[in-house]
Order: structure tokens, then C-alpha cells, then sequence
């Protein structure tokens, strides 16, 4: 094999112009919060109606692929947000937060509908009142049951929650705090 | 055969343990003297043909001695007849299961134990069917509030009492005017 001879042209050693435009300056913090907020997998937690109406926002009319959100995952070990949609009663409420404690950090939670954020119309001895009396709820999301425009609203919502989180700058406080 | 000519041989049979006969637009209703509950529900699936229980429920008539009404639906297979059984008991007093007679008896007898309390003697697996193993309370008798009571039972399951802002609401049917008949607090005693 013939050795490659060496170009004729300039070498640049501390520029490439083959990567030029496909470098972008940003903050660890944005660059993270991108990451995640287009690849939100969500864990459907369907318990009544409202679920219905969680399936159709997947399928192909309403298509949660749009935003990344489509991989709907039956292992809360695989999920980053939790869609409470339906009645959540005594008996299941313990197992909700179960599934709400297996899923990794970071994990957001939107409670679904009238039911999973109030107990709705159920004002009984056997449903819980809102699924925020056990485990933390980022977005509610009214309605009985909401369309799914109106959970496509709710997602977006914890997208924008994401937009302005600053883990890293919260993790490294003390480091920063200590440099400067 | 029809459930008019089931009612008559019935009373034939059993004379005075039958206590009153109803008829109301066609449906047949018996009352039966609680000792003789089982056998006239084993003599209607035995003898007549009743191979199928449609529900078994009960009544809470709070306040009254005795206080609980098993009511028993069944009915023919072809469904050419339908009879309904009614016995009263007291609240101590168990009541003698179906599960002998009908297989689907079973969950509906768990379902009255569940939400009224009323026990079944010789039920081979009397266990709440709805609620958790472990609730205290029977939550359709009429002297349980609507909201609930609280209860806890760890790694279980717990309850809670439902805000009513100053419910339940209750409607009342065939009221004088308006006022009376649309939905209004009414305070349980």
C-alpha cells in the first residue's frame, strides 16, 4: 500500500474547517435540560376514563411522537414521567406509589384529569382526593376526562418546567461558590 | 311453567314459612321465614328449574329490628320465569349461603359481606371481594357516612375522610315543588 503523501495545502493543527458550524457553545445545564425535555418517556399509570383518552393522545391523530414522548414505558425503571390518569382509590393508591418511588430520578408526575387531582366527582369513602396527598404533582391537568390536546398541553407544560431547571448549577453551588 | 304457577306450589309446599306473596307488573316476590331461606332456594333450583342466580343483595333498613333483607333474583335458564326471595335477619344472626345451590353465588355473597357486614354461614371463602382484607368499617350500611372514616393499615392500604362542603346532596323524588325535589344537604341522624 502506497503511504498517503502529504497535502500540498496548509495543514491546520488547531482548526478544522470540516467541523466548523457544527460546533455549538452552550451551558451544561441547557444542553441537559434539551436532552431531556425531547425524550420524555412516559409511565401510563391508566386507571379509569381518563385513560382512554391518554391512549388516543399516543396514537397516530393526536401522535406524542411529535414530542418525543411516545415510548410509553410499562417499567417505571425505563420512565421519566409519571401521567396519573384516572380515579385513584384507597386500594390502589399504595400501589401508584410504589411505581412512583421505582422510577429513577429525575422523574416529573402529572396528575390527569379531575379524579387524579381532586378525586373529581368522587367525593367517597373509597377514592383518594387527589393523587398530590402521596406523591409530589408537577402539572394538573383539567378536565373529565381532558381531551388529549389538553395532555399534550400538560406535557408541554412539564417541558417548559424542564427549560428552566439548573441541576448542575445546584450540584456545584459550593464548588462555584468556592472558586469565586 | 311460569313463576305464578312456581309461587303457588310454593306456598303449597311450604305453607306458613312462606310469609307474603308479592305481584307487582308481572314480577313474582316472595318473603320467606329465614330458617327456611335455604330450602326454598334449594327447592326452586332443584325442582323448578331456577339454575340461575342473577344477584344476590341486601337491604339495610337502619332502625328497624330485623335490620338486614337478603334479596335473592334468580331465574330459569331459557329465562321464561323469574322469581325473587326475600328474608329478614337481625344483626347477630348469619345468614345460610347459596354457594350449594349456585357456584355464582359465591362473590356475590363476599360482595354483601364486604359492604354490609352480613356474615354467611358455610361459605367456603368469605372474604371482602372490594375492599382490602384488613378495612374495618362496611361502608353501605346506612349508618356510614358517605365520606368515610379514616383507617390505616401500613404497607396496605389506608383511607380517609372525602371533603363534602356540607353534603352529601341528596335529591328527593316525587317532592311537592322544585325546591323540595332538586338536590339539598340532608343531615343523617
Amino acid at each position: 500500500m502506497v503511504s498517503p503523501t502529504p497535502s500540498s495545502s496548509t495543514v491546520h493543527t488547531a482548526y478544522d474547517s470540516k467541523i466548523e458550524g457544527n460546533v455549538i457553545i452552550t451551558r451544561v445545564d441547557a444542553a441537559i435540560n434539551w436532552m431531556r425535555k425531547n425524550s420524555m418517556w412516559p409511565m401510563p399509570m391508566g386507571l379509569a376514563c381518563c385513560a382512554i383518552e391518554m391512549m388516543a393522545t399516543a396514537c397516530s391523530r393526536y401522535d406524542l411522537s411529535r414530542f418525543g414522548m411516545e415510548v410509553m414505558r410499562f417499567s417505571p425503571r425505563q420512565a421519566d414521567v409519571l401521567i396519573v390518569s384516572g380515579t385513584v382509590t384507597y386500594k390502589m393508591a399504595l400501589a401508584v406509589k410504589r411505581i412512583w418511588d421505582q422510577m429513577p430520578e429525575p422523574k416529573w408526575c402529572i396528575a390527569m384529569g379531575a379524579c387524579a387531582s381532586s378525586g373529581g366527582m368522587y367525593r367517597s369513602y373509597a377514592v383518594l382526593q387527589g393523587i398530590d396527598r402521596l406523591i409530589p404533582v408537577d402539572v394538573y391537568i383539567s378536565g373529565c376526562p381532558p381531551r388529549p390536546e389538553a395532555l399534550i398541553q400538560g406535557l408541554m407544560k412539564v417541558q417548559e418546567k424542564i427549560e428552566g431547571e439548573k441541576s448542575t448549577m445546584t450540584q456545584k453551588q459550593s464548588f462555584f461558590e468556592e472558586v469565586s | 311453567m311460569s313463576a305464578t304457577t312456581d309461587v303457588t306450589r310454593l306456598t303449597e309446599a311450604f305453607g306458613a314459612k312462606i310469609l307474603k306473596t308479592v305481584e307487582f307488573r308481572g314480577e313474582q316476590t316472595l318473603y320467606v321465614e329465614p330458617a327456611s331461606l335455604h330450602d326454598v332456594l334449594a327447592k326452586c333450583r332443584n325442582d323448578y328449574g331456577y339454575e340461575m342466580v342473577l344477584d344476590i343483595s341486601s337491604v339495610d333498613h337502619f332502625g328497624d329490628d330485623p335490620r338486614f333483607e337478603m334479596v335473592y333474583e334468580i331465574a330459569t335458564l331459557d329465562d321464561s320465569s323469574r322469581l325473587r326471595v326475600k328474608a329478614a335477619f337481625a344483626e347477630d344472626e348469619s345468614v345460610p349461603t347459596a354457594t350449594d345451590l349456585w357456584a355464582g353465588a359465591d362473590w356475590h355473597e363476599r360482595e354483601v359481606w364486604d359492604m354490609m357486614g352480613i356474615p354467611f354461614s358455610d361459605h367456603p371463602n368469605l372474604k371482602r371481594i372490594l375492599m382490602w382484607e384488613g378495612y374495618p368499617f362496611f361502608p353501605l350500611r346506612k349508618d356510614f357516612p358517605l365520606a368515610g372514616r379514616p383507617s390505616e393499615m401500613p404497607d396496605v392500604a389506608f383511607s380517609g375522610v372525602a371533603p363534602l362542603e356540607g353534603g352529601p346532596f341528596v335529591t328527593t323524588a316525587g317532592g311537592e315543588d322544585t325546591v323540595r325535589r332538586e338536590p339539598r344537604a340532608r343531615i343523617v341522624e
